[in-house]
């Protein structure tokens, strides 16, 4: 399928409207809060107004007393711990020993309107007896007071090695060490958290939420809940964006569910903007340290990397993120020995998880900037200096990651050629600069998140003798674009049009399993199951139009509606007719298809976390104009290109990497998740600032179509990736522009004030704490770099 | 959803009987637009078991007069109206900058150039949810002991956020409050105390009428706002500054500063070495630096206020070159023009 | 303390029993079933609970049932014309410029009311006018080209 040429699809690769466009343009699209269920309750959660506390008691008489509150619930109510991964199985839905930050539930109300479930919240008496609060990195490592969980602040400590990294150093001709610093920062997606769960006397729990990952709050309501798996459904709504910030089990989920059963009627919970600040799973506040050799004309001889993560107050998905600062630095360069060190702390904050890029802008960030400097340094340009080290198509990482197509040099090529970088970066007018960064990312997470052997992904395709098709498939469409991948690529196999697929998705009684949106794996892993599936389906269909057309089933294509012989255009029968023709010999026309990534972990513990079917590529060049006097940095200008594989819809592709770089430049210039006395500094739409129209730059967005081998049709990923070269590309471009290093994100007015006053020209940290990382498992390096 | 609380909403017609309304119900608001208002009440900041809204008042949003002999604005003109204006965006203009640099579009078609003359003072520990403001122990303005900014003040330091307010000042208006006693007139500085709670001279139950904008057959004025993005944001400094001309030369110079502290900051007194002088880039910048020393930014708003005191001087200089027809940007003042350090 | 309000949506007079402190974003999505009107913080601090009174860009989440009396209030559900989508509707859907669709009616609203009173904008006009729109997905660019393909499909 990834050979497929241009010119033979029909629906692939065409900029066509998405099967869920018009819904949502016309106010139709029914998202979690639209629900309305005869009956329903709604429901409010009590949360911590501490970050670090016991609970001595929690007394709900006055507010179960109130009328029209229907049931309260408390910490006893949902003993049973939860987590996404396996490994940390620490989250009550409500709090029953302990809270962990300002924020974390701890009671919850059903009531017949939101007043009186709001009232009978301040009815709820709740003693708590205050602990220290550990707000920082510096804070948690030096552990004042009761750590916040039994095993102490270091959630997870890792470390590998590939090669030997020292001697790799002591052969250098030049070696540079960089600490920088990235703030922690928060989705925001547009459309709050919302869950309806409804219980019927038949003894079936329902729940509609706004997540990422229907199947893994399936799991984890089973699991809390105590109920058979087959006894729930739950049915994924349109997320009103997602980002990685619904991708978590979350306990207001729990909650509604719980409430549903008690009260036996449909519950609602809506979450404030204020607690989806709470909720957030957000960018991890990391501290970085990377020390890297290289030979004189820029080649790297060794890397060390070091990463502290800020994890807030459980695990989530931290022992995921902890690796991911590792993982992917040798994904776009060819680095011989390298060894990764990472810890994760727990503070007195909202837990941080998974936003878009996983735990890799941190380290993109840092990677980037350094080789800027050390190019600087070597007294090469910073293309010149990647060029050395770049990545091969069809190789292997010295940390066994498998690169198969890979257009990073086309899309460096492309953003340099069209901005005209080298030409214009040095004779750039006062206060403008360029800058330029490269990236990688993952096409899925070639683990799942649970381990096991069944499929990642799987789509049913059923045809209807009127000519429809039903597509079947777990996937949840959060904006990205994943009901179109699916019809799309039915569509092109069927040869019908996008109008005649019915989608079903996200519907864990009528679906087949999709692990959810996250990891940029829907294209790639829905889009193979669908192809799969979709060719079964023709397969059978085929058989039965070759019957009718007296040909073999192999001279037929399905193009237009139309089943007919490839050699004579004229003799063909209707898709329907087909349909019919199938249905009549041999009864209902269905098929499933699956895809299960192949198995890539290198021979090491850890290996989990990296490896990816497939690798997307992107280059970006960022012009930024400074203002000296305020020290304020504006973008005007964005190029970039994106190694997308092949783009199913290209219109779509190119917004992925325009949001891309939008949410870049929010985190690169302004958004902060910050804390002061305990407390969310700002947990408000206003103060967590999230660009508008007006500091949108042009984007000048170039697709690269490598034609991946093993993704459908050749496509890759396009939803994170992108995100990734712009920050560092910014940073980059304020030092070109004023020669300030800002080594820390954001970077903001009063940081490029504070470093053109200051003889070092630099704001960032000045070291990273002491730690004893754990000696590194020394894993052993691909046969191809044995003896590099 | 976060909702309001229960409360009484009445809808009189007349200015009259709204005051009488307000006077007769203990602890009543007077509402207009409502986008200060009804988010403040939404997170519990205070109390009103009685809206009465002014929405119902016709005639009350009206701009009249012209420039050369002075013109009167409704406080009930939208901020968009005002904006848009052809009049005051040529002869007030720093009024029509001021009311078009309001948060977004959707709050200057709703929100009054009367209400945000009005806007309850902000504070970053303060304009946050009940939840939140008990999870801190809450703040003096409201139901707590303690400043949460400066903690051994006896005040409140919540934070002018008006952008009409300096103006207002810097163009010399005067305003018309009509309350249950009846009607006054006074000059629009007199308006407002130096305190985060008790912020204005105004009884509960005084509606503003009218701005008043004294004749300016030759006033220049510019205001410059200082905000994280080019819309929603409140300032967290802003510079009004108007001039009067004559033969070429400063006759009369007025400003004052938004976001410095818990009232509009008069600044006029250090604006007085531009009087009788052609202003150039050596002067603005002196002036420019003498005038940010009023400034008081505490860590109560957006961005740092070690950032805010440094970004006053170049404000105020950029104003005053705007006003007088010069390129705002070429100005000669940095944050670190004193300390010599800078580039 | 419910009071008795008239409100005209989409062309249609309605009453309602309502109380007073019930905003116009609650009324639309909870009483009169117009969930197309979304919310995204109820502070008049995202615009995604955007809509048109008497043409221009209002925000319901601040907007008190009694005080829109006798005004046109326009909501996402009465943009179209019996089943005939408005042409930035079409546009939106053909540029890709709805991704998770959240913003999109108030977006879309937004857009209307500047293209009713500047049939053929600039860019900078587009942007200043949603400006007070926020939308995470999109990063706005196909947005603005959305709006200038509905504004040249006009003539």
């Amino acid at each position: 399928m990834a050979k497929t040429q241009a010119d033979e699809l029909a629906v692939v690769g065409k900029s066509l409207p998405k099967p869920d466009a018009m819904g949502k343009v016309s106010g139709q699209a029914r998202f979690a809060d639209d629900l309305m269920l005869p009956r329903m309750l709604f429901a409010r959660i009590l949360r911590s107004p501490l970050p670090h506390a016991r609970i001595r008691q929690v007394d709900a008489s006055r507010a179960r007393a109130m009328p029209g509150v229907q049931a309260v619930l408390t910490g006893e109510d949902l003993p049973i711990k939860y987590g996404i991964l396996p490994v940390s199985q620490d989250e009550e839905a409500l709090c029953s020993e302990k809270v962990r930050y300002v924020g974390d539930p701890v009671a919850a109300v059903a009531a017949t309107d939101e007043w009186i479930a709001d009232a009978a919240l301040e009815a709820i008496d709740v003693s708590f007896e205050a602990l220290p609060s550990v707000m920082s990195i510096d804070e948690a490592l030096a552990q004042p007071g009761e750590p916040i969980h039994p095993r102490g602040n270091v959630h997870k400590a890792v470390a590998l090695e590939f090669g030997d990294t020292e001697e790799g150093l002591r052969s250098a001709d030049h070696t540079r060490e960089d600490v920088v610093f990235f703030e922690g920062n928060t989705h925001l997606p547009m459309e709050q958290h919302a869950a309806v769960a409804q219980y019927g006397q038949d003894g079936k729990l329902t729940v509609w939420s706004s997540t990422q990952t229907p199947h893994y709050v399936h799991r984890a309501l089973g699991k809390v809940l105590e109920l058979p798996m087959s006894r729930i459904r739950v049915i994924a709504t349109p997320n009103g964006g997602g980002f990685g910030g619904k991708s978590d089990i979350f306990a207001h989920e729990i909650v509604a569910a719980k409430l549903a059963m008690v009260t036996g009627r449909p519950v609602k919970i809506t979450l404030t903007r204020e607690e989806v600040f709470y909720a957030h799973r957000g960018r991890h506040p990391v501290l970085m340290k990377v020390r890297t050799g290289f030979r004189r004309d820029g080649r790297i001889t060794a890397m060390q990397f070091q990463s502290f993560l800020d994890g807030g107050g459980y695990g989530s998905y931290g022992v995921a993120s902890t690796y991911y600062t590792g993982a992917l630095q040798t994904a776009t360069y060819a680095i011989p020995r390298y060894r990764f060190e990472g810890v994760r702390l727990f503070t007195n904050k909202p837990p941080c998880g998974p936003k878009r890029g996983h735990g890799t802008p941190q380290p993109r960030f840092a990677l980037e900037v350094h080789l800027d400097k050390v190019a600087d340094e070597l007294g090469l340009d910073p293309v010149a200096i990647r060029r050395r080290n770049l990545v091969q198509p069809n190789s292997q990482t010295v940390n066994w990651l498998r690169i198969t197509s890979c257009g990073l040099e086309a899309c460096m090529d492309r953003v340099v050629a069209d901005s005209r970088f080298l030409e214009r970066r040095t004779a750039m007018p006062s206060g403008r600069g360029l800058g330029f960064a490269v990236s990688s990312y993952l096409s899925g997470a070639g683990t799942a998140i649970y381990w096991n052997d069944m499929p990642h992904s799987e789509v049913q395709v059923k045809v209807d003798r009127g000519g429809g098709v039903s597509v079947l498939c777990g996937a949840i469409d959060i904006g990205q674009g994943s009901d179109h991948i699916l019809a799309a690529i039915v569509a092109e196999v069927l040869g019908v049009s996008l109008q005649d697929i019915q989608l079903t998705t996200a519907d864990t009684d009528l679906t087949p399993i999709d692990l959810g949106s996250y990891s940029s794996r829907v294209t790639f892993m829905v889009g193979n199951a669908a192809i799969a599936a979709a060719q079964r389906v023709r397969q059978r269909l085929a058989e039965a139009a070759a019957r009718m057309l007296h040909c073999e089933s192999d001279e037929l294509s399905f193009r237009g509606g139309q089943v007919g012989r490839r050699d004579h255009p004229g003799e063909a029968i209707s898709f329907a007719q087909t349909v019919q023709a199938a249905e009549a010999g041999e009864g209902l026309i269905s098929a499933s298809g699956s895809y299960t990534p192949p198995k890539l972990a290198g021979p090491y513990k850890g290996s989990g976390v990296g490896p990816s079917p497939a690798y997307s590529f992107s280059a970006a060049v960022v012009e930024v104009e400074c203002d000296p006097r305020t020290g304020e940095v504006r973008v005007p200008e964005v190029w970039i290109a994106h190694d997308i594989g092949r783009a199913i819809n290209p219109v779509l592709v190119e917004g992925q990497v325009e949001g891309s770089v939008y949410m870049a430049l929010g985190e690169a210039l302004m958004e902060e998740q910050t804390f002061r006395i305990g407390v969310h500094k700002f947990p408000s739409m206003l103060e967590y600032k999230s660009p508008t129209t007006l500091e949108m730059p042009v984007v000048h967005t170039s697709l690269v179509e490598s034609l991946d081998p093993e993704g459908p049709f050749g496509a890759k990923e396009a939803g994170q990736g992108p995100l990734l070269p712009v920050i560092p590309a910014i940073a980059n471009a304020v030092y070109n522009a004023l020669g300030v290093r800002i080594d820390e994100i954001p970077i903001t007015p009063e940081k490029v004030l504070r470093a053109l006053a200051q003889p070092s020209r630099r704001v960032g940290p000045k070291g990273v704490p002491r730690f004893a990382f754990p000696s590194p498992i020394q894993a052993a390096r691909p046969p191809e770099w044995e003896g590099k | 959803m976060l909702r309001l609380p229960p409360l009484r909403y009445l809808r009189p017609t007349s200015v009259e009987a709204a005051a009488e309304a307000v006077a007769e119900h203990p602890g009543a608001m007077l509402i207009a637009g409502g986008t200060d208002l009804v988010p403040n009440l939404k997170r519990r900041q205070f109390d009103a078991p009685v809206l009465v809204s002014l929405r119902g008042i016709a005639g009350f949003d009206g701009i009249q007069g012209e420039p050369g002999r002075g013109m009167v604005i409704g406080a009930g003109a939208t901020l968009d109206q005002v904006a848009t204006h052809p009049a005051l965006q040529t002869a007030y203009r720093a009024l029509a900058q001021a009311a078009g640099f309001v948060s977004t579009p959707q709050i200057r078609h709703m929100g009054t150039i009367g209400g945000n003359l009005l806007v309850d003072p902000r504070c970053n520990y303060y304009n946050q949810s009940a939840a939140w403001r008990q999870a801190v122990g809450y703040c003096l303005k409201r139901d707590g002991d303690i400043c949460l900014v400066a903690r051994s003040s006896p005040r409140c330091w919540a934070v002018s956020s008006s952008d009409s307010a300096p103006v207002a000042l810097a163009l010399g208006a005067e305003l018309t409050l009509r309350g249950a006693e009846g009607e006054r007139r006074g000059a629009a500085a007199d308006l407002y105390r130096d305190d985060g709670i008790v912020y204005t001279t105004k009884r509960a139950d005084d509606v503003i009428v009218g701005i008043h904008l004294p004749a300016a057959p030759a006033m220049t004025s510019a205001y410059w706002k200082l905000r994280r993005r080019g819309s929603f944001d409140f300032p967290v400094l802003g510079a009004a500054v108007a001039l009067d001309w004559a033969d070429g030369m400063v006759r009369v110079a007025r400003g004052a500063l938004g976001a410095a502290g818990s009232r509009p900051v008069e600044v006029s007194h250090l604006l007085t070495p531009l009087v009788g002088r052609r202003p150039d880039d050596e002067l603005i910048a002196q002036v420019a630096e003498a005038a940010e020393k009023p400034a008081r930014p505490l860590d109560n708003t957006d961005f740092s206020h070690y950032w805010r005191k440094r970004m006053t001087r170049v404000l105020i200089e950029r104003a005053l070159r705007d006003a007088c027809g010069l390129d705002p940007l070429a100005g000669r003042l940095t944050a670190q023009t004193r300390s010599g350090q800078a580039a | 303390m419910k009071v008795a309000v008239r409100l005209r949506v989409n062309g249609q007079d309605t009453e309602l029993l309502v109380p007073p402190y019930k905003t116009v974003l609650e009324i639309l999505r909870e009483d009169l079933g117009l969930t197309g009107t979304k919310h995204g913080c109820e502070l008049g601090e995202c615009s995604t609970c955007g809509i048109l009174v008497d043409g221009k860009p209002f925000l319901s989440c601040l907007a008190l049932p009694l005080d829109l009396e006798g005004h046109e209030i326009t909501t996402i559900e009465g943009l179209a014309e019996g089943s005939r989508p408005h042409p930035l509707q079409v546009t939106f859907a053909e540029l890709g410029a709805a991704q998770c669709g959240y913003c999109t009616p108030s977006m879309i609203l937004t857009a209307k009311a500047l293209l009713d009173t500047d049939p053929h904008p600039s860019r900078a006009a587009i942007q200043q006018a949603l400006a007070g729109v926020l939308c995470r997905c999109t990063g706005y660019l196909k947005i603005f080209e959305a709006v200038e393909l509905a504004a040249s499909r006009h003539g």
